[in-house]
Parts: C-alpha cells; structure tokens; sequence
C-alpha cells in the first residue's frame, strides 16, 4: 500500500484502517453541571477545587480521573493503552503532566490551546491506522479557576468580565481510539494552517478564531468536494455566539450556506440567560467534554451518521498579548461516522 | 447633605469606571492605573481639592482619591524640606492607605479563600 495515498488534497487525510472510538468520558465542574447539558456528562464535581489545595491540582484531578474512567468505560486496563496524547491551557502543560503522572504510559504533550482535543484526535488516528498503536487514550482539559489565573487577572482580584468575554470550562474529556470493531469511528482529518487577521483583543476570542475555522471549513470541502449539506451535524470548539455568526457569513462569501445542522460548543453548554457566562464556553474542556458527553452517545445511537468537528484554539501566551501581538488561531477538523451498515 | 454629595460623586466616579469597562478594551488593571494617574493630575492642578471640599470621602475613597494624595503629599513636602519632597512626599502622604492595605490583605487572606465567581 503507497503510504501518499491516504493523503486527499493539500490538507486532509482519509484512513484506510479502521480508527474507531471505543469509548469517551466526560468529568466537568459545578458550572458546567448546571448547564443545558448537565445529564449527559459522566461525572459532575460539584466542588470546584476537586478536594485539592489548588487549582491547578485540582484541574489535574479531573484529567487523571477521567482518563481512568474513559479507560474503565472502554472495558480495558491501563496497561493496553500504548500511548497517551493529551494537552491543556497551563503553562508548560502541567495539568496533563502532573494529572497523568501516575498513568505510567508512554506519553505524548499537546499544546493546541482550545483546539487540543482536535489536535490529540487528529494524531491518535494517524498512530492507529499507521499500525503503530492498538489503542490511544486521548484528551484535554481546562479549569475556569487555574486560565483566570494565568490568562486574566487573578481571581482574588474579584475583577469584573466584559461582556464579549468568554467562561472557561472546567472539566476534562477524554476518548480512547482503538482497532477493535466499534460503532463510531474517525474517518478523515483536516489538519488546520496558522490564521492570523490580526485581532488583539483577548476579550474576543471568537472573532479571532472564527476566521481560522473558516479557513478550515472550505480547506475540508475543497478536500473532499463534499458541502456543508453531506453532514448531520459540523460543530465548532469554542466560538461563542459572535464566532458562530462569523463563521456562517465568511461561508455564504465563498458559496457554502450552513444552516442550524452548525452550531458551536461554547454555545451548548451553557445558558446564557441565567448562568452569566456573557459570550459563551471556552477553553480544551469546552469541545471535548461536549463532544465526549452529548455527542458522541448521539453518534453511538444512530442519531448522527457524520459529523465534522472542529475545536478551534487561540494561540497567544500571556506574555504575547502582553506586548500587543495579536491573536494567531487553529482549528483542526475531523470527520467523525457511524455508519448504518458494517462496512468491513 | 453631605452624605448625600458624597454618594452621588462617589457613585459619579465609579460609573466613568464600569462605562469603561463595558465600553471600552481597557483591562481593570489599565483603569485602575488610569484612575490614579488622572487623580494625581487632577489634584497637581488644583481641580481635585475642591471635589474633595465638597464630597469629602465620595472623592477620597475612589483610586482617583488615591492620585490626589499622592499629588497632595508631594506639594506639602516639597514645602516643607524643598525639592526632595518630590521623591518622598507622595508615599510619605499615602503611607497610612498603603500600609492598611498590607495588612488587612495579609489578615483577609488568612480568613479567606479565592472562589470561582
């Protein structure tokens, strides 16, 4: 088998192993376990701190204990994983190093910003059908208290959110690829290019990112020469309202009409009417333990065939936005399926 | 009344600072900084003394009262022991403020812990 036939176009890959999701689970933090989607997340922590002295312990307690339940849901042990790939929004990635620690499994650190879990999925269907992994657990986290921290102001600070502002979501996804036979399987992945139309203001991350998921959308149906219409469902990463309302005008300027089959994570999984959260979710956790707790089991059960999942990210560093740069974004897509009829 | 002037003045500063907030791309950190440099120069010209006059602790609470001292301190020093007063007026006036804030932060973080908002 040539090894550049999996490649279709400048930016996409099709698998021709089979790379399917044996399981995905959900733990989110108080906020999140309020929210629209309360019922369908794995586990609701209600103590923010997660019974740790810190934030940052306490975000990496949501990804050791996710990561464990994802395997436990999967039916396997930790010992069958080859390979794990995850990432998160702290400095140097220490809520995944420090969550996974005692996992004992070979390890791989992503930095994606928000758009982790896009990116930890896109490599850990490239290791399966490459042949050099059996099963991948993968994922991504966030929490509001430890990116306030780093990204804002500290929260002693008691400082007031501008409206365009988004809420980090606490929580972690995870999802484990394997081999075996499974109903959801990832088919394709489009990996997403640097955009950069130079918007600064942190405090507006959808209008920063949005342009980057434009360009990942019609890379994708440029690609594959499908349309928007070919999928039940494409659901951006952490957009908000204001990102979506981009995204679907930048479309229609390049002849793609999306419809509601498009909506984003930052806008499901909070009320914004009564939970304040002002422009939406953001963070890893928001597409991830969307995706992981309300989607994926849609996908299980039949009511999605196909979906193109796009978690989106924001590049900056503290110190970048400090000096004035503007806003490098990614987003990263991937068809995920489940077919009606056993195709192999 | 004079509760009265110190509400509506007080109140007067703190909504220029939540307009910019919503308004504008300024971060807190930028109006607060804002807010205390404005006040120093408001009291270096000598429009702030009469604010105060007439407000009392409705200009002297906000951080443009924290300027205002600073600037005051300053002129007073300078009086007093001549140019070196420039250096060490400002904190010399504000020691009080500053220390206080030390301390009682020191005893809130004691009996205190950050929540999420």
């Amino acid at each position: 088998m040539e090894q550049s036939s999996k490649r279709i176009g400048k930016q996409t890959v099709r698998f021709q192993n089979p790379v399917n999701i044996l399981s995905a689970a959900s733990t989110v933090g108080p906020k999140e376990g309020e929210g629209p989607l309360k019922e369908y997340f794995d586990q609701v922590i209600t103590d923010i701190l997660y019974g740790q002295k810190s934030w940052e312990k306490a975000e990496s307690r949501f990804v050791e204990e996710n990561m464990k339940l994802a395997v436990k849901k999967a039916g396997m042990s930790m010992e069958q994983v080859d390979y794990i790939l995850c990432g998160d929004l702290l400095n140097q990635c220490a809520g995944s190093t420090f969550g996974i620690r005692a996992l004992n499994r070979p390890f791989f650190g992503l930095f994606g910003a928000c758009s982790t879990m896009g990116e930890a999925m896109s490599l850990g269907s490239m290791l399966i059908d490459g042949g050099f992994a059996q099963n991948v657990l993968l994922g991504a986290s966030s929490h509001f208290c430890s990116a306030e921290k780093q990204f804002r102001f500290p929260l002693d600070m008691g400082t007031q959110r501008p409206q365009t502002s988004t809420w980090t979501v606490t929580g972690d996804g995870a999802v484990v690829l394997g081999r075996k036979k499974g109903a959801v399987r990832i088919t394709e992945v489009t990996t997403g290019k640097i955009v950069d139309l130079g918007v600064t203001d942190a405090n507006n991350m959808g209008a920063a990112m949005a342009p980057a998921a434009a360009d990942l959308m019609m890379a994708h149906f440029r690609d594959t020469g499908r349309g928007p219409k070919d999928y039940d469902l494409i659901l951006t990463g952490d957009l908000g309202t204001v990102g979506r309302e981009l995204v679907v005008e930048l479309l229609a300027k390049e002849g793609y009409y999306l419809d509601q089959r498009y909506t984003d994570c930052g806008i499901e999984i909070y009320d914004p009417k009564t939970q304040d959260t002002h422009a939406g979710g953001s963070g890893c956790a928001c597409s991830a333990v969307t995706f992981c707790g309300y989607y994926y089991p849609m996908l299980l059960k039949g009511k999605l065939r196909r979906i193109l999942f796009i978690p989106t990210g924001a590049l900056m560093s503290p110190t970048t936005s400090q000096q004035g740069e503007s806003i490098p974004s990614i987003a990263h897509g991937l068809v995920i399926e489940s077919p009606e009829k056993e195709e192999y | 009344m004079e509760y009265w002037n110190a509400f509506w003045v007080g109140g007067l500063i703190c909504v220029i600072g939540q307009i910019l907030i919503d308004k504008t791309k300024l971060t807190s950190a930028r109006i607060l900084v804002l807010f205390v440099v404005s006040g120093c120069i408001l009291g270096g010209i000598g429009i702030y003394e009469p604010i105060k006059e007439y407000a009392g602790a409705g200009a002297t609470v906000p951080l443009t009262g924290f300027g205002y001292l600073l600037s005051k301190g300053v002129k007073e020093e300078i009086d007093a022991v001549g140019a070196l007063g420039i250096l060490t007026g400002g904190l010399k006036a504000a020691a009080g403020g500053i220390s206080a804030a030390v301390l009682f932060a020191f005893f809130a973080s004691l009996l205190a812990n950050p929540k999420e908002k």
